[in-house]
């Protein structure tokens, strides 16, 4: 084949563009979901929660969590009454196997299930120094294991302690909402477990979620609201005690 | 008139400059990844990367596209709010291959006490029991099956 310089002149912007949308890959699998239409949140009902583990036992089989590692955790309050700001607190395992039984008369018992609060300002995504984690359009604080550097100052700067060093893959770890799983219309998989329904997810961008009732009627708080996180993990009826 | 002498030093800077950025751009475009400023200043494609982790809760939906008949006697009773895979574990793969991944029965012992166990740290209005003085160690299906635990709903025995 001859190919003059005219041809090759139109030739040329056509390889461009071919080459353009092999850079760009595929287009998403699942082209339902619509990022801009959500905003993830979380409640936490805390009368209803039991201290069963099952939270923290499905997160760790959904989420391949290594063992001694939580994405969420359940600990287990202990308030007397002359000694009400510093609370006794426990979390064997995370919670994952239950708690010892407890004793009539010790004071005030409860179980405050945690997990990333899944902040709309968050701590830990303003100090990553590579842009390895982030806030995604529909309100999931997530992180590219495949960018991150390992080099933990998220870990530090989560004031929740939420986020840990992967033991094997060695970058950043932390709760993802099961965003495999609220990008297809499932709940999460703590949700999915909980007998309760100590724990539902909540979309504060749909009208019709439940939540926003919930929110209106109940004296509902997020943690550490003084560090103003912008916390979307809400408690309901959580004790002043809880740090 | 001739404001400037020796034009051509300008003209070589120039061309040095002009050279530089190229590079840098060249080199930039190499380095970043495709997808990174997408939606901010992380890889636009990690959202997709994570949202296509697989599964291991099937989720209630897909046990009662199935399992209807357990469903309905387990919604008439004290457990209706609970999930299937609340106490059967995650079935996902059960989902996918029925035949080839039976989840078995989960046992009772471990799985009734986990939530029952009396403890005063529990919610008051929950039901619990002493484990030890309320069956005396008989197994609690015997009286109570799981997904219908009333005792007038009759047990295994």
């Amino acid at each position: 084949m001859n190919i003059t310089r005219r041809h090759l002149l139109i030739l040329l912007p056509a390889a461009a563009l071919a080459w353009e949308s092999v850079l760009a890959g595929t287009p998403e699998d699942a082209p339902n979901y619509q990022m801009t239409e959500h905003w993830w949140s979380m409640l936490i009902d805390i009368p209803k929660c039991i201290g069963c583990g099952n939270c923290v036992r499905a997160c760790q089989a959904e989420n391949d969590v290594p063992d001694g590692y939580f994405r969420t955790w359940v600990e287990r309050y202990r308030v007397t009454d002359w000694n009400l700001t510093n609370p006794e607190v426990i979390s064997p395992d995370g919670g994952k196997e239950g708690f010892p039984v407890a004793a009539e008369d010790q004071g005030k018992y409860f179980f405050v299930p945690k997990l990333c609060n899944q902040c709309a300002d968050s701590p830990c995504t303003q100090v990553c120094p590579v842009g390895a984690t982030f806030i995604s359009p529909d309100g999931v604080v997530l992180v590219d294991q495949k960018y991150c550097l390992g080099c933990a100052y998220c870990v530090q700067a989560c004031p929740y302690g939420c986020r840990y060093i992967h033991p094997q893959k060695k970058v950043a770890d932390k709760c993802t909402l099961c965003y495999h799983r609220i990008t297809k219309g499932l709940t999460t998989a703590c949700c999915e477990a909980c007998p309760t329904g100590a724990r539902q997810l909540a979309d504060l961008k749909n009208p019709k979620d439940p939540i926003h009732e919930f929110l209106k009627s109940h004296n509902v708080q997020v943690l550490k609201p003084e560090m103003a996180t912008g916390a979307k993990v809400f408690y309901n009826d959580l004790d002043g005690s809880v740090r | 008139m001739r404001i400037f002498r020796d034009t051509g030093h300008l003209f070589r800077l120039a061309l040095v400059f002009a050279m530089g950025t190229a590079c840098f751009l060249g080199v930039r475009s190499f380095l970043v990844p495709h997808s990174f400023g997408e939606y901010g200043h992380y890889r636009g494609s990690a959202i997709s990367e994570i949202a296509s982790h697989p599964l291991h809760f099937a989720g209630q939906q897909s046990c009662e596209t199935c399992h209807s008949d357990v469903v309905e006697k387990k919604n008439a009773g004290k457990h209706a709010q609970v999930n299937c895979e609340a106490c059967h574990g995650p079935l996902e793969k059960h989902v996918e291959d029925p035949a080839s991944f039976d989840p078995g029965k989960p046992d009772t012992a471990v799985l009734c006490a986990r939530c029952h166990a009396a403890s005063a740290a529990r919610p008051k209005g929950f039901p619990q029991v002493d484990i030890a003085s309320h069956s005396g160690g008989v197994a609690c299906e015997t009286c109570h099956q799981p997904h219908n635990p009333a005792v007038s709903a009759g047990g295994t025995k």
